[in-house]
């Protein structure tokens, strides 16, 4: 049956007017409802050196306490410590993982150091991609791991930017939103502070590492987004001991010249860095990481297993048909090697039976070999045997014969004495 | 790699057990700002404008066309009166028209697919085949877009969210015609089934034919939305069981205006009243 589809064609969208209220403004409250019962996820990377505040920047973030301990210097390589929280504000929930590098810059030699972080977000796209081209996914609550922004922590030298530093950066970019900021902001005086953020920001462009670009087409936050981007990076302390000022309780550090306030834009740029990460671009950085990162990392992976989307004659490609082949394929790999592998076993079974022949009939020779001796060794026996009872024999024959002697020598001897005797009778009658 | 461990955040003053599972909600002690979340999602909305697609499906005459003009306050479809002495189709032939309406900021783009000649002909057998293929054509088309490999940003979404069944006021029950095709419909899209001209019956005809026509739905096992296996939490529940007990709803299209009372409504003018059409009891 023929399905005529009459369109009209797209190009003409006619725009229409309504004359009374319909009612679909309430559209984006409901999807606002949507997403706040399903919660947001947001996992935020920090990558730099021990003791370089990562925690405590976390915690003062947060206005929570992450429990965690201070990690030692002494770890053999840099390994990713991640951790969830859920966060409820009003009636936004969130699930926030936060990614710590243990050991990050300790290392003597540091050449792998950039190695497990990258590892770590590829297999975060990975778990993603995998359930995505699952036949029966469930997409809509699946808890999201892919890293949203990535932390940077600059050590506050006042020079310019580590190598080890370039080269991490330079490997994230493409994976990653990388918003680098300038840690323990404190120790760095204000006007090397100026010229520290100029130095950084042309080296990072004169190697062609690109940043987090707070986006700017959207209306509502152009301006402001403008705005802090010529303050990048941002210069931050962390701290979540509360001093008091004036007549209320600030977080603050206390030096023994002065108290450096968190909160306080003329102290440092927390204040920023808290309205660009999550008051203003939460949703454009999991955005981009969606559509950009993730897009990415799911073509190359997709192109490296095979799959394209036209082939050599642009025709396009289905999917399925690709899948098929390659099903065909690795099918026909998995046969060939089951026959490799029932070859080699009658192989060995062969051989291992002629061995066992060959010893059963070792066996048998040394077996007929003991018999053989053991009957000689009896005949032998039964031969002395046969010896000795002849011997035997023999010499009870000469016992007896010895004995005849004798008792008949004694009866002669006694008739002879009889005689002798009966002659001396006679001779004395 | 470690593995992602969950341990909960100690809040204020107390504190939880370890859970394996998800960590217990915390409050933060301050203001952070989370919730201005909610605000960037919506302006990311808007910005991209939001997609609806809706499809009619009844026989001719029950006053599809004025419903859809009804529903959006616009004049969308000219209802076309069957002229005396044309053959009717043959086959059943979609018709799409997409429409673009602003209401607040908010921009919808409308697409309302009709499908004429369903149900007209001598023999309806099979009438719902273009349909169904219509609507698995949109998902197809989805999926192919989906695994691309270089996939567009946004997919333009052709998919039929929601099929409005219009069920002719015979007030005894469902004819054998509806059964089928809301069977084999009901799981492919969301269905509302809805009594059309309704008008033609009284209150209590009207009630009675619901009462019957939700029987009938029950009996033969077709699920028309609100879907109860998609109800996520108790309010779902409740806000449905509502909307569920007062369905398919009776409806009252009108396109023209009057007089009444001084006030000019849209409405249906006859002999003994005018049924106004936005305050018409469902």
């Amino acid at each position: 049956m023929a399905v005529a589809v009459g369109r009209q064609s797209n190009e003409e969208l006619r725009n229409l007017s309504l004359s009374g209220h319909v009612g679909f403004d309430s559209l984006p409250d409901q999807l606002v409802n949507k997403s706040t019962s399903q919660g947001f996820c947001f996992n935020i990377l920090c990558v730099g050196e021990t003791g370089i505040g990562k925690s405590t920047l976390m915690d003062t973030l947060f206005n929570t306490k992450f429990e965690s301990d201070p990690a030692t210097h002494n770890e053999p390589g840099v390994r990713l410590k991640a951790r969830s929280y859920e966060l409820q504000e009003s009636n936004v929930r969130l699930k926030l993982t936060i990614v710590d590098t243990v050991g990050f810059g300790d290392q003597i030699n540091k050449d792998d150091s950039y190695k497990p972080i990258v590892e770590y977000i590829d297999a975060q796209f990975e778990a993603y991609l995998q359930e995505e081209l699952k036949i029966k996914r469930s997409l809509f609550n699946y808890h999201d791991t892919r890293i949203h922004a990535c932390l940077y922590f600059i050590a506050p030298t006042g020079h310019s930017l580590k190598s080890l530093d370039l080269v991490t950066m330079k490997k994230l970019d493409s994976k990653v939103n990388i918003i680098p900021i300038i840690a323990k902001a404190d120790t760095i005086a204000k006007n090397e502070l100026h010229k520290f953020k100029s130095k950084i920001m042309s080296e990072l462009v004169s190697n062609g590492v690109q940043i987090y670009q707070f986006p700017t087409d959207e209306e509502t936050v152009a301006e402001i987004n403008a705005t802090m981007s010529v303050h990048l990076p941002f210069a931050v302390v962390g701290s979540t001991e509360e001093v008091k000022i004036g007549n209320k309780m600030a977080k603050a550090r206390q030096y023994p010249w002065g108290v450096v306030q968190v909160e306080n834009e003329n102290h440092c740029d927390f204040v920023k860095l808290r309205e660009m990460l999550i008051r203003v671009n939460m949703e454009d950085l999991r955005e981009q990481t969606h559509t950009r990162h993730y897009e990415l990392y799911r073509r190359c992976k997709l192109e490296e297993m095979g799959f394209k989307d036209t082939d050599p004659d642009s025709k396009p490609f289905s999917l399925q048909e690709t899948y098929e082949a390659k099903r065909n394929e690795f099918l026909g790999e998995l046969q060939k090697k089951e026959e490799e592998m029932r070859q080699m076993f009658v192989m060995r079974v062969k051989e291992k039976e002629a061995e066992l022949k060959e010893a059963e009939k070792e066996l048998h020779e040394k077996f007929d070999l003991l018999k053989r001796t053991h009957q000689e060794e009896k005949k032998k026996v039964e031969d002395k045997k046969k010896e000795l009872e002849e011997e035997v024999n023999n010499f009870q024959k000469k016992k007896a014969a010895a004995q005849l002697l004798q008792s008949q020598a004694q009866q002669s001897g006694a008739q002879q004495t009889k005689k002798d005797k009966d002659k001396k009778n006679a001779s004395f009658t | 790699m470690d593995p992602l461990r969950r341990s909960p955040s100690p809040c204020s003053s107390s504190s939880r057990p370890p859970s394996p599972r998800t960590p217990p909600p915390c409050e933060a002690q301050g203001y952070v700002g989370i919730e201005a979340v909610l605000d960037q999602v919506k302006i990311k909305a808007m910005k991209m404008g939001f997609e609806f697609n809706i499809m009619v499906v009844g026989q001719s005459g029950l006053g599809k066309s004025t419903m859809v003009n009804t529903l959006f306050r616009s004049k969308m479809w000219r209802s076309s009166l069957p002229s005396l002495g044309v053959p009717t189709l043959q086959t059943l032939q979609l018709q799409s028209m997409t429409h673009v309406i602003e209401e607040k900021g908010v921009r919808l783009k409308l697409t309302v697919t009709d499908t004429p000649g369903f149900g007209d002909q001598i023999n309806n057998d099979k009438c719902w085949d273009p349909i169904l293929g219509y609507i698995k054509e949109q998902y197809e088309r989805y999926l192919q877009e989906e695994i691309l490999i270089t996939r567009q940003r946004h997919i333009p979404d052709t998919r039929v969210h929601c099929c409005i069944y219009f069920v002719p006021p015979t007030g005894h029950c469902l004819r054998p015609l509806d059964i089928e095709f809301l069977q084999r419909l009901c799981r492919m899209v969301n269905v509302v089934p809805v009594i059309a001209r309704a008008d033609s019956l009284t209150i209590e005809e009207r009630e009675a034919f619901r009462l019957r026509i939700q029987k009938d739905l029950r009996t033969h096992c077709i699920e028309v939305y609100p879907q109860k296996c998609f109800d996520e939490d108790i309010n779902d529940r409740l806000l449905n069981s509502k909307i569920r007990e007062r369905i398919p709803f009776a409806v009252v299209g009108a396109d023209r205006e009057h007089l009444v009372n001084g006030r000019c409504v849209l409405g249906r003018k006859t002999k003994w009243g005018v049924i106004e059409a936005p305050t018409s009891r469902t």
